[in-house]
Formats: structure tokens, C-alpha cells, sequence
């Protein structure tokens, strides 16, 4: 009965380290056919495909892009556990033929596993331009696998590796790998470990991988065996353990000596000294000098492309889409109940409007951004702001998610995830909402010129340079309370620049953009008909409404920032989305076009109360879909709260500092 | 050649070192071994400007580390 071996879906696991290609040619081979999720209890993002195999359908499974597959972050235990447990058909390693030796190394943690291994030297074309030769068949025979040279970014190379994986599957091609061993000097030491370990090791871990883990002082093999093994011999280990505390260079090393015979074999180097592009664009670019001034110029240069391609479409999205929806859908509801009417229009509408004309200003950002990091800039701006971000006890890194903050908190916050340390990510996901986001600034951009005039701009300015002095004053108030100054490591790869490949961008974009639609779209929905609800009831009359008692009831809060419940009940309906701020106070007003909002704006409110409500409205609770990924992120309630108390307890206090302030200078 | 040995973050740019041991924590010890950093390998610096984080060229990768993660690891300063 070998019927169970053919229907079965075979499973491919897709490995590799950052920055080798592994996202592009996972893209190549599923498309638009993949799944963006999180591995079961954990933050990292899983994404899984099918694709066709000689017309049988394939699992393909991406995993984490790790260096190493050492403990030292979830994403290492995520791989390793995965191809232990779920038996892959075959593992894709990735490497790249323009930095072999790195990239081997995972190569070298891979075949410990036992695991069928396929290589795919990709990046043919980046190491033929660095004046990189390798040879392919030369690396196949040295490693004992099959390799297949590839450019994945022009697609170069798949229909190869499609060819060679299903030879592995149908048992036509049988790997026979030379594996790495450790440095002779601690060979005995190994096999000292072996001899204490053996019999002891639970499925499906293999022992003489165990065995190499202990030695490298990998946690969770250490935790594993302590409660695996009876105390006698586990305090024996112990001791032998102590005794080569530096046995992970050993094991690093003898990888590295391995690693050094493939590339012998496979590689013919170019002559020395030669000045790549990356070394020439880094002198400028990874300046602490030049590199601020360059980061600056492309931050402004993706809010102004943001915004000055977003606006036409968004403005085409209203007037063609959603005015006349609505005016269709009153037209055809004229005999329904007035509260149906309302609730469609005004609630579903409304809200799907919001989050409708959001998505252009989103995509572009994501757009741009998804751009500087297939470049490789992202790591330079993460380098160049290092410096700064120390301030805060963070390090570069922290800053790309904060940059994100900059089209929408929620992505910021879920990309926290490329911090390495907890604390360090903790921290950047307590802060990240501090980054005036594009809807807060669309809050601004229509509030500040009804009072401000021609000053509008400087106020706008004034506005984010305020939010951002919030994030560092947070920022270092809160390592030195709770995480008392302790700091990560700041280790990074700086990867070679190269061209932006179109598939990879569009579906980073995609992706995005479809987790904002999910995430926020279902808030943004569900709180705009509720607000509309709570403004309708019990009367049908908005000034006797629920929403206008509870702003009432806030009134004496709202005074003391020059808030009348209007105000108040603005900022308050912010909460869900804060774009929703002026839609609010529209519907308050009682006047929705955008002309007469200004004028009506203008004469209902001081400049000092306008001026204090802008400031409220940056530094306020973040969104509920915000508030809602810090849950999923922390997996904690208790700094969920803390990261609303913080952003209520500032906003209301800078609020009314600044309406006091306004006040006495006579706005 | 048998200069003394220095920290890596004495280096100054263009200058070229053999890495000789590891003084930080376990799991950073780990990482920057999984990135290359052996002892015995060849490191060029790449970036240093005597203030921030630098740029370290170790088996054709390069490399950015934090002053206080370079000033853990221990180099010798080779010749030319």
C-alpha cells in the first residue's frame, strides 16, 4: 500500500538567512496563492503557499530567515522545531552565491538535521557583477546536495529548482551530504556529551545534534535536557559543560573550517582591494553626517510623493464612488425607517468611506517604503540613526518600525517584531504611537489652516516636532522606570544594495494593505456605527443623544483644555479612527461640505481651543486598531493599559498646558 | 605583526585585524559567531568614526555593530 505517499500533499520548507532571496523566491513560486499568518503562539509572521509540481499541488512553507538555528530568538526554534517535527519533504536552503561563506553557515546548522536538503544559490547576477565566480556543479559535489544557481529576482533558475525538488520527492535523487564536524580540539569533548546523553534524548530531537547544542549553550536544548535527564548525569554534563564554556566557538569554528573547504572548491575570487558600489554609496549614505541629511531628505521626499499622488485619487474616490453611493442609497431607502437610512448611510457608508480614501495615502507610503527596504536602504537609516535612538536606550533597529509609524501605527507596531531583544521591542511598541500617523496629520492638515491661516504650516510643523519630542521624552522616561536603562545589541547585517524587484515590492504593498483593511477596516466599521448609534438615540435628535450627555458629563475635563462637548465628543470619536475627528464635528456642526466646516469651525471656536485640540488629538489614545495590535504584540493587557493611560495622562495634560498657554498670549 | 592585542572598536577605518576572543554576553558571543566572528578570522573595518556604531567586514559580509558590542571583542592589529 503505497497509496498514502502519492495523495498526500508533499510539504516543502523554504529556509534561509536575511537578505538572501528567500522572500522573492517564495513569491515566484506561489504568487498571490500564499497566506500571511502568525505561527501558533507566537509573533512571527508564518507565511505558507501552494504551488504546482508537475501538476500535483505542493505545500510550501516559509520559514523564519534566520542565521543561525541556535536559540538566541524565536525565530531559530521556529525553523528548527518545524523541520524536526513536521518531517519536510525537502528544505530549500537559499543561499547567496555573492556571500557564500555566511550563508552557508545555515547550511551547515541544516544538514545536522538530517533534514533532505535542495540548495538554491541564488543571486547569480549579483555575484557576477561583484566579479564572483561560482560553480555550481563543483559546490553540488563538494556539499553532497544538489544545487541549483539562481536569480531569483529576474526568475531565473525556478523551473530548475522545481525540477530538482520533485527528483528528491520521487526518491530519484538521494542527497548523500558531507557534514561539518566540530574543531578537532574538542572532538573528544563531543563525544563525551554523546556518551552522558545517549538514550536520554526524547523524539524527535536527534542526539548528536543535541549533543552539538549543549556545547553551543543553546537555552532551550539546556532547559530540555536538564528536565530530560536524571539529576546524577545531568550535574556530570553540567560539569563538563563549565569546564568548555567557550566550546561554541568550537562548534562555530569547525563549521567555518567546513565552510572554507566548499568555498575553496566552488569559488574563484575576485582580485582584493576592488571598491564595490555598496562601499561607495555607504560614504555617504552610512555617514553620521551626510547619512542624517540624506535620511531627511528621503523621509520628506515619501511624505511629499505620499501625499501629492494620494490626494487626486482620494478626492476621485469620493466624488465618484462614495457620494454616489450614498446619494443612491438614500435615494432607494426614501421609504425605509429614518434611523435604516441613517445607519446605512451615515454608519456603514461613512465608515467604509473612512477607511476606503485612507488606503491610497497607505499603499503609497508602504509603496515607498517597501522600495528603500528591497534596496537595502532601510539598514543604512537604521545605522545612520543608531546614535540617537541610544537616547532612548534603543538602538537602530527600532527606528525602521518607527518610520512605518509614519503611514500608520498598526504596521509599526506589528513590525517592532525585527528588534531582537524584548525589552528593546517593548519598548518601541510603547512609543511607536507617538508617530504622528498619515490620519492624524489628514486631522491637522484641515484643521490648522481654518484658524491659522498662512501660519498653518509652521503650526502643522510645530505639531509633529512636538509628537516626536513626546516619543524621546517617553521614550527615556520609560527605560529609566522599567527597563532601568538596560540595552540590546546592536548587531547587523548591512546587505548589499541592489535593484528593487517590482513582485516583491507589489506584494509587500499588498500584503499591507490588506492587513489594514482587516485590522483597522473592522474597527474603523464597527466604531463609526456605533458612534452613529449612540448620536441617534434615544431621540433621533443628536443634541439630546446619548453621545452628546456622555460629552456633557466630560465637560469639566474638556474645559480645562478649552473643549466645549463638541470638542470633546470629536476627540472622543477619534478613538476608533482619528481621521473621524472632522467627519464628527461635521456632523455636530450640522454642515459636512468641506468649505463650510472651515468657516463654521472657525466661528464656534478660539484659535487657543483649536491650537489645544490639535495638540490632544496628536498625542491622544492611539486607535483602536492600534490599541488592539499592542494587545496581540504584548500579549498583555497590563501594558496594553499603561500604553493608554500613558497617551491619555500626556495628551490631556499637554492639552491644557498648551490652551492655558494660548490663552495667556492671547490666541 | 605580534602587536598587542586591542578592542575592535580601536580599529580605525582601512585598518585590517585577526579577531582573537569574545568578551560580551552568551547570546551575543552566539550571534556574531553565526554572522562569521571566529576566532583566527580576518576583519577589515570598514567604518569607524571614534564615536557611534561602526562597520566590520568579516568573510565578505559586511557588518554593522554597536560601539559597546565591538569594544567586547578582542583583535589583533595586523600589519599593512
Amino acid at each position: 500500500m503505497s497509496a498514502l505517499p502519492e495523495t498526500a500533499v508533499p510539504l516543502i520548507a523554504l529556509a534561509g538567512q536575511p537578505n538572501m532571496g528567500k522572500s522573492t523566491v517564495f513569491n515566484y513560486l506561489t504568487g498571490l496563492n500564499q497566506h500571511v499568518g502568525n505561527w501558533p503562539g507566537k509573533t512571527v509572521e508564518r507565511r505558507e503557499g501552494l504551488f504546482l509540481l508537475d501538476g500535483h499541488e505542493c505545500r510550501l512553507v516559509d520559514l523564519p530567515g534566520t542565521y543561525s538555528l541556535t536559540a538566541n530568538s524565536p525565530e531559530e526554534v521556529i525553523a528548527r522545531e518545524y523541520i524536526l517535527r513536521e518531517n519536510p519533504a525537502v528544505v530549500v536552503a537559499v543561499v547567496s552565491a555573492a556571500n557564500l561563506e555566511r550563508s552557508l553557515y545555515l547550511v551547515a546548522e541544516l544538514l545536522a538535521l538530517s533534514a533532505p536538503l535542495v540548495v538554491a544559490l541564488n543571486m547569480m547576477d549579483v555575484a557576477g557583477q561583484e566579479g564572483l565566480l561560482v560553480d555550481p556543479a563543483v559546490l553540488a559535489a563538494a556539499l553532497g546536495v544538489p544545487v541549483v544557481p539562481m536569480t531569483a529576482s529576474k526568475a531565473q533558475g525556478i523551473d530548475e529548482l522545481l525540477r530538482v525538488i520533485q527528483s528528491v520527492v520521487r526518491g530519484e535523487l538521494q542527497p548523500a551530504p558531507q557534514k561539518p564536524a566540530i574543531r578537532a580540539d574538542h572532538r573528544e569533548i563531543l563525544e563525551k556529551i554523546q556518551d552522558l546523553i545517549a538514550g536520554q534524548v526524547p523524539a524527535p530531537y536527534p542526539p548528536a545534534w543535541v549533543a552539538l547544542k549543549l556545547l553551543e549553550g543553546d537555552a532551550e536544548i539546556t532547559q530540555l535536557m536538564s528536565v530530560e535527564l536524571a539529576a546524577g548525569r545531568w550535574v556530570e554534563v553540567q560539569e563538563v559543560l563549565r569546564a568548555h564554556d567557550d566550546a561554541f566557538l568550537a562548534v562555530a569554528s569547525g563549521r567555518y573550517e567546513w565552510i572554507g573547504r566548499m568555498v575553496r572548491a566552488a569559488v574563484t575570487r575576485p582580485r582584493l582591494g576592488q571598491i564595490g558600489l555598496t562601499e561607495r554609496l555607504d560614504r555617504w549614505a552610512a555617514h553620521p553626517f551626510w547619512g542624517l541629511l540624506i535620511l531627511a531628505g528621503i523621509l520628506g521626499l515619501v511624505f511629499w510623493v505620499t501625499f501629492a499622488l494620494a490626494t487626486p485619487v482620494q478626492d476621485f474616490l469620493d466624488a465618484r464612488l462614495l457620494q454616489p453611493l450614498a446619494g443612491l442609497a438614500g435615494a432607494s431607502l426614501a421609504g425605509a425607517p429614518f434611523w435604516l437610512r441613517g445607519m446605512l448611510v451615515d454608519g456603514v457608508i461613512g465608515g467604509v468611506g473612512s477607511v476606503l480614501t485612507f488606503l491610497p495615502v497607505l499603499a503609497i507610503f508602504f509603496a515607498a517604503f517597501a522600495l528603500l527596504e528591497d534596496i537595502g536602504y532601510m539598514a543604512r537609516a537604521a545605522y545612520v540613526m543608531d546614535n540617537l535612538m541610544h537616547l532612548m536606550g534603543l538602538h537602530g533597529k527600532s527606528f525602521l518600525p518607527l518610520f512605518l509609524g509614519f503611514g500608520c501605527n498598526v504596521p509599526a507596531v506589528m513590525g517592532t517584531r525585527v528588534i531582537d531583544s524584548w525589552p528593546a521591542r517593548l519598548l518601541t511598541i510603547l512609543i511607536a504611537p507617538f508617530v504622528p500617523c498619515t490620519a492624524r496629520m489628514v486631522v491637522v492638515a484641515f484643521i490648522a489652516p481654518a484658524f491659522f491661516g498662512s501660519n498653518a504650516l509652521w503650526v502643522s510643523w510645530g505639531l509633529v516636532i512636538l509628537s516626536l519630542l513626546a516619543l524621546v521624552f517617553s521614550g527615556v522616561l520609560l527605560n529609566q522606570l522599567i527597563f532601568r536603562g538596560q540595552r540590546s545589541a546592536f548587531i547587523m547585517e548591512m546587505p548589499l544594495y541592489h535593484l528593487p524587484n517590482a513582485r516583491t515590492i507589489g506584494l509587500l504593498v499588498w500584503q499591507r494593505s490588506m492587513s489594514f483593511v482587516r485590522k483597522a477596516g473592522t474597527a474603523i466599521l464597527g466604531m463609526s456605527l456605533a458612534i452613529w448609534v449612540l448620536s441617534y438615540l434615544p431621540n433621533g435628535d443628536l443634541n439630546t443623544s446619548f453621545l452628546a450627555s456622555f460629552g456633557k458629563l466630560l465637560a469639566p475635563l474638556g474645559r480645562l483644555m478649552g473643549f466645549d462637548w463638541r470638542l470633546t465628543v470629536a476627540l472622543l470619536a477619534s478613538f476608533p479612527a482619528k481621521e473621524n475627528a472632522i467627519a464628527t464635528l461635521g456632523v455636530l456642526l450640522g454642515n459636512s461640505s468641506q468649505v463650510g466646516l472651515a468657516q463654521a469651525l472657525a466661528a464656534n471656536f478660539s484659535s487657543a481651543s483649536a491650537l489645544s485640540f490639535l495638540v490632544v488629538v496628536m498625542l491622544f489614545i492611539p486607535c483602536a486598531a492600534t490599541v488592539a495590535v499592542t494587545r496581540q504584540e504584548t500579549n498583555s493587557w497590563r501594558w496594553t493599559f499603561l500604553s493608554i493611560f500613558l497617551f491619555l495622562g500626556l495628551s490631556l495634560a499637554a492639552g491644557s498646558a498648551t490652551y492655558q498657554l494660548a490663552t495667556v498670549f492671547g490666541f | 605583526m605580534s602587536s598587542r592585542p586591542i578592542s575592535m572598536s580601536e580599529l580605525g577605518a582601512g585598518e585590517q585585524a585577526t579577531v582573537l576572543s569574545f568578551g560580551g554576553a552568551r547570546a551575543v558571543n552566539n550571534r556574531l559567531a553565526s554572522l562569521g566572528f571566529t576566532p583566527g578570522v580576518g576583519i577589515d573595518m570598514t567604518q569607524n568614526f571614534g564615536f557611534g556604531p561602526l562597520i566590520v567586514t568579516v568573510r565578505g559580509t559586511r557588518v554593522a555593530l554597536g560601539r559597546g558590542e565591538a569594544a567586547q571583542i578582542l583583535v589583533q592589529r595586523q600589519a599593512g
